[in-house]
C-alpha cells in the first residue's frame, strides 16, 4: 500500500514531520463486507422498529430509516462493510432478520 | 434509586465505531465501544493500552474508533489518562478521559497503574473490557479467565479463578465502581453517564464475551453475554461511595433458584467443551462465592 | 525571589545562589514555568522532585505535582499531560530509567516534547547508588535528545535549553539532561539563576505538533504499514540529527541573554594546538581540563574534548577537532559489555579511527577518578603510542590506579588482584566446560 498525497496531508505537519496520527474513517481494514459468508436480510413487514439490531451491531453498519411498509423505521444494512456476524439476527425479538448464504441470489430490498 | 429507563431511540445516532474496522465479526469490544460513545458523546477521549482495541482501529491513515484514541504501552493506561486528564483540566477543556483496557491490561500488567490512579483519585473513567483472556496475542490465560476454561496456555483448563478486580478497586474507596455487560447496553450506558457526573476515579468492569477466544458462533455474542448474567456467572452491581447495590436483572437473582443453570451458559462455548465435572464444580463454587460475598455485603449494609 | 533582580543587560545576570545540581534542575523547571511534574523517588534523583514540590507548596511554581506509583507511570503520566497540551517534566535515575524504558520509545515516537532529567547512577546488581553513565547511555537509541552537564550551572542552563529545543517545530522530540549522581546532584556549587524575565524572553509558550483533546477524532499510534513506519522513523532520525542547528541557534541566543555560551554541542579545552585529546562527557571532564594543564606542564600537548550533547551526536565538531590528532583517549563511565565503552564506539567511528585511539572505561560504580588519574591515563596512552607507533585499543580499563585490558584487545595483564579474583571464581565453582 502506498500513501497518496491526500493521505500524507493528514499526518504531516507544517514542518513536514511525519505524525503517527490517523483520523476516524470508515474502512480502516478495507471493505470488510468481503469477509462475509452469510448475509443478514430483513423481512420488512415483520419489523417492529425496536432498534435492537442497531444497538448491538458491532460494526455500526445499520441505520434506521423510515422505509418500512407503514413508513416505520427499519434497519438498512451497509453490505459494503457488514461482516455477517449474525448478531442482529440473534437479537431481533420478532425474527424479522435472517441469515442467507452469500451464494444465494441477492434480493434487492427497497 | 429508580433505574433510569433508557429510551433506545433517543440514543445518539452518530457513529462511534467506523464501519470497516479490523475487529473479528461479532466482536464485543466494538459493541461496548459504541455504547461508550453513545453514553458520553463527543466529550470523551479514550486512552487505549495494547490489546484488541488497539488493533481494531485498523491501519494508518484511518482509525476505526469514532472518538480520539490515544494508544499507549500495555501497562500505562491509567497513568497516561491521569496525566492527560490533569492537563485538560488545567487548560479548561471539558472532557471525559476514559481508559479502555482489556482484562490483561487491567488485572495483570496494568493493575499497579490502575491502583495508583484510583488511590490518587484521578478524575477519569476506567473501563475494563473483560473478554477473560489475552485475546490480541491469541487467547492466553489472564487472571480474569474463569476456572476450567481452555486457553492456549491452559490446555487442561484454567487452574485459577477470576480475580475480584471490582472489589479490589472498590477497596481503594473510590466514589464509583460498577460491573456491566455488553448484553445490557442500557445498564452500561446509564452507568457511564452516572460515572461522568461523579468527580474522581470511576471504574466500570464490562463483561465482553469474545466469539474467537471463547469458541462460539459470532452471532451469539449478545446472547452469551445475557446468559452470563441470567445464570449468575456475571453479576451486575454498583458501588456508589462504597454502598453496594445489585442492578437488574441480577437483583432478582440473589435466590439461586431464580438463576438459569450454569450449563446453559457454558455449553455454548468451546472453551468449556472439555471441562471436567470436578472443574465444573469449582466453577460453580466460585460463582456461589461471589454471590455469597454480595449477600454478606448487602446484609452488612442493612439492605437484606 | 527573582523579582528583586533588575532587568539584565547582555552579561551574566541573575542571582548567584549556592545549590546542589538537583536544585539547579528544579530551578530550571520553575523558570521554564513547567505545568506538570510526575514524581517518584530514586537516589540520587529524589531531591529534584522534592525541591519542585517545595517550590509548588511555597507558591513559587504553579504546577500539578503527581505522586505516581512507579517510574513507568511517572513517564506515562508526564507524557499524558504533555500530549494534553502542557509543559511537563519528570526525573529519574538508574533502575527508574530501566523501568520506564518502553515509555521512552512511546514518547519519542509520538513526537511529543517532554523533558526529563537523569541523575546518572549505576544499574545493579549489586545495588550501587553511585555515578555511572550506563543509564544515560541506554537512552541513545530511543529518539530522545540527550545532553550531559559538566557542572551545576550547566544542569540549570541545559534544562532550560532543552525545553526550548524540544518544543521547536523543527525538532518535536523529547529530551534528557544527564547529570552525574552525587558529584553534581548532591554537591553545592554557586549557580547563576537567570531572572524570570530573561527566561520568558528565551522560552516561548509551549508548542507541540498536536494536542489530544475531545473532538479531534484521531488515533495516535495505531498500526502502520511497514513502509510508512519506516518513513516515520526516517523523519525521527533526521529531525534529531538536524536538531544540532536548533541547539546552536538557541545556544547563541542564550549566550546573548545570560553571557553563557551554548552554541556548540561540544566544549573544547586547549584543543586547537593539541597533539592528543582526552574525550568524554560529564563532570569528570572538569578534572580532565586540569589533567590537560598538568600534562602540558610535562610537555605533552593534550586538549580536552567534552561532549555536552550525545544526541544529536556532534559529528561535525568531533571531526573538526579530532581527525588530525595523533591520539584520542576516550573516557567512558559505562561499558557495552562484550565490546567497549559507548563513547569509544561512537567517537572512533566518527573519527574513522584515523587518530590512534584508546578507549578507557573508568570510574564505574562511582569509583573516584581524580585529575591525577586522568593525567596518568593520558601519559600512559602516549607511552603506549610511542612504544607501538600506532594504537587502537577499544578497552584499556583503568581500575584502582592501573590498567586491566580486556577483550577484544586480549592483552590481559594479570594483576595481583585479577589472580585473586580468578581463584575466587574457581572456588565458587564456575562451570569450566563452557
Ligand atoms: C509490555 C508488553 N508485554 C506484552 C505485550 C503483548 N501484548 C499485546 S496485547 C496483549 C494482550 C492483551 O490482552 P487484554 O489486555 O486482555 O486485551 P484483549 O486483547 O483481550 O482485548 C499482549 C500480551 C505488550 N504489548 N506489551
Ligand atoms: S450481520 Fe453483524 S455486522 Fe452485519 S448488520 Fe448484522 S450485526 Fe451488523
Ligand atoms: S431488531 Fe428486528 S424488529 Fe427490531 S428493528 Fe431490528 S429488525 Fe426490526
Ligand atoms: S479476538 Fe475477540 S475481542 Fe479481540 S477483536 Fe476478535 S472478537 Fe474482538
Amino acid at each position: 500500500m502506498s500513501s497518496s498525497t491526500t493521505e500524507r496531508k493528514l499526518v504531516v505537519d507544517r514542518r513536514g514531520h511525519f505524525l503517527p496520527l490517523s483520523p476516524s474513517e470508515v474502512g480502516s481494514a478495507g471493505k470488510t463486507g468481503s469477509w462475509r459468508t452469510e448475509r443478514p436480510v430483513l423481512s420488512p413487514e415483520k419489523c417492529t422498529s425496536c432498534y435492537l439490531c442497531w444497538l448491538y451491531c458491532p460494526d455500526d453498519v445499520i441505520t434506521m430509516e423510515p422505509r418500512g411498509p407503514e413508513g416505520n423505521e427499519i434497519p438498512v444494512i451497509d453490505y459494503e462493510y457488514c461482516k455477517g456476524c449474525g448478531i442482529c439476527v440473534d437479537v431481533c425479538p420478532v425474527n424479522a432478520l435472517s441469515m442467507i448464504s452469500e451464494e444465494e441470489p441477492i434480493e434487492i430490498q427497497r | 434509586m429508580i433505574e433510569m429507563a433508557l429510551n433506545i431511540k433517543s440514543l445518539p445516532k452518530k457513529k462511534y465505531v467506523m464501519p470497516g474496522h479490523a475487529a473479528c465479526p461479532g466482536c464485543p469490544e466494538t459493541i461496548g465501544f459504541r455504547h461508550l460513545g453513545m453514553a458520553l458523546g463527543d466529550k470523551a477521549v479514550t486512552v487505549i493500552p495494547a490489546g484488541c482495541s488497539a488493533v481494531i482501529q485498523g491501519l494508518w491513515p484511518k482509525q476505526g474508533w469514532g472518538l480520539p484514541a490515544l494508544n499507549i504501552v500495555f501497562a500505562a493506561g491509567a497513568a497516561t489518562a491521569s496525566g492527560l486528564a490533569r492537563a485538560l483540566e488545567r487548560r479548561g477543556v471539558d472532557a471525559h478521559v476514559v481508559v479502555w483496557a482489556g482484562d490483561g491490561g487491567t488485572a495483570d500488567i496494568g493493575l499497579q497503574s490502575l491502583s495508583g490512579a484510583a488511590e490518587r483519585g484521578e478524575n477519569i473513567i476506567y473501563v475494563c473490557v473483560d473478554n477473560e483472556a489475552y485475546m490480541n496475542t491469541g487467547i492466553q490465560r489472564s487472571s480474569l479467565t474463569p476456572h476450567g476454561a481452555w486457553t492456549t496456555t491452559t490446555h487442561r483448563g484454567n487452574p485459577g479463578t477470576k480475580k475480584p478486580i471490582p472489589q479490589i478497586v472498590a477497596a481503594h474507596r473510590v466514589p464509583y465502581v460498577a460491573t456491566a455487560s455488553i448484553g445490557y447496553p442500557w445498564d452500561f450506558i446509564a452507568k457511564l453517564r452516572k460515572a461522568a457526573k461523579i468527580r474522581g476515579f470511576k471504574y466500570i468492569h464490562l463483561h465482553a464475551p469474545c466469539p474467537v477466544g471463547w469458541r462460539f458462533d459470532a452471532g451469539l455474542t449478545g446472547k452469551i453475554a445475557k446468559l452470563a448474567v441470567e445464570t449468575g456467572a456475571w453479576i451486575l452491581y454498583e458501588y456508589e461511595n462504597g454502598k453496594l447495590k445489585l442492578n437488574p436483572p441480577s437483583n432478582r437473582l440473589l435466590d439461586p433458584s431464580k438463576r438459569k443453570p450454569i450449563e446453559e451458559y457454558i455449553k455454548l462455548q468451546g472453551r468449556f467443551r472439555n471441562i471436567s465435572p470436578e472443574s465444573l464444580e469449582v466453577l460453580k463454587r466460585d460463582i456461589d462465592r461471589n454471590w455469597e460475598e454480595i449477600r454478606t455485603a448487602l446484609r452488612a449494609q442493612g439492605d437484606l | 525571589m527573582a523579582n528583586s533582580i533588575p532587568k539584565p543587560q547582555w552579561q551574566v545576570t541573575g542571582q548567584l545562589i549556592p545549590m546542589r545540581g538537583n536544585d539547579a534542575v528544579a530551578y530550571a523547571v520553575k523558570l521554564a514555568r513547567v505545568e506538570f511534574v510526575a514524581a517518584y523517588p530514586i537516589t540520587p534523583q529524589t531531591i529534584i522532585v522534592e525541591k519542585i514540590d517545595e517550590m509548588i507548596s511555597h507558591g513559587e511554581l504553579e504546577a500539578d505535582m503527581m505522586h505516581v506509583e512507579s517510574e513507568h507511570s511517572a513517564l506515562a503520566a508526564t507524557y499524558g499531560a504533555a500530549i494534553g497540551g502542557v509543559r511537563a517534566f519528570t526525573a529519574t535515575s538508574s533502575h527508574g530509567l530501566a523501568y520506564m524504558y518502553e515509555v521512552l520509545w512511546w514518547v519519542a515516537g509520538s513526537r511529543i516534547p517532554v523533558v526529563m532529567a537523569i541523575v546518572a547512577r549505576a544499574i545493579g546488581p549489586p545495588w550501587n547508588i553511585h555515578v555511572e553513565h550506563s543509564d544515560v547511555m541506554v537512552t541513545r537509541e530511543t529518539g530522545w535528545l540527550v545532553s550531559v552537564a559538566e557542572n551545576n550551572q550547566e544542569a540549570l542552563d541545559l534544562t532550560i535549553l532543552m525545553f526550548r529545543v524540544t518544543e521547536d517545530p523543527r525538532v518535536y522530540l523529547p529530551g534528557i539532561i544527564g547529570l552525574d549522581g552525587f558529584i553534581l546532584s548532591h554537591t553545592v556549587e554557586p549557580v547563576d539563576v537567570p531572572p524570570q524575565e530573561v527566561i520568558d524572553e528565551f522560552l516561548p509558550p509551549r508548542r507541540q505538533p498536536y494536542v489530544f483533546e475531545p473532538g479531534r477524532l484521531v488515533a495516535m499510534g495505531n498500526l502502520m504499514p511497514d513502509e510508512i513506519f519506516e518513513e516515520h522513523r526516517i523523519d525521527m532520525h533526521y529531525s534529531l540529527a538536524s536538531a544540532s542547528r536548533v541547539i546552536k541557534e538557541a545556544g547563541r541566543e542564550y549566550a546573548k541573554l545570560t553571557g553563557r555560551d551554548y552554541s556548540n554541542l561540544t566544549e573544547c579545552y586547549r584543543c586547537s594546538d593539541a597533539d592528543y585529546l582526552i574525550a568524554g562527557t560529564g563532570s569528570w571532564m572538569g578534572d580532565a581540563k586540569i589533567a590537560v594543564d598538568l600534562l602540558r606542564e610535562k610537555g605533552l600537548k593534550f586538549g580536552a574534548l567534552r561532549l555536552r550533547w550525545i544526541r544529536p551526536f556532534p559529528w561535525d565538531e568531533v571531526r573538526e577537532v579530532g581527525l588530525n590528532k595523533k591520539l584520542v583517549v576516550i573516557l567512558d563511565r559505562s561499558i557495552s559489555f562484550g565490546y567497549a565503552g559507548q563513547l569509544f564506539i561512537e567517537l572512533s567511528s566518527a573519527l574513522e579511527a584515523k587518530p590512534s585511539i584508546v578507549g578507557v572505561p573508568a570510574g564505574i560504580g562511582g569509583l573516584d577518578i581524580s585529575y591525577s588519574d586522568i593525567a596518568y591515563i593520558g601519559e600512559e596512552a602516549v607511552r603506549l603510542l610511542e612504544e607501538k607507533g600506532r594504537i587502537y585499543i577499544p578497552v584499556l580499563w583503568y581500575h584502582l590506579g592501573g590498567f586491566k585490558s580486556l577483550p577484544p584487545s586480549r592483552q590481559i595483564e594479570t594483576t595481583r588482584r585479577a589472580q585473586f579474583l580468578s581463584i575466587d571464581i574457581e572456588s565458587i565453582g564456575e562451570d569450566e566446560n563452557r
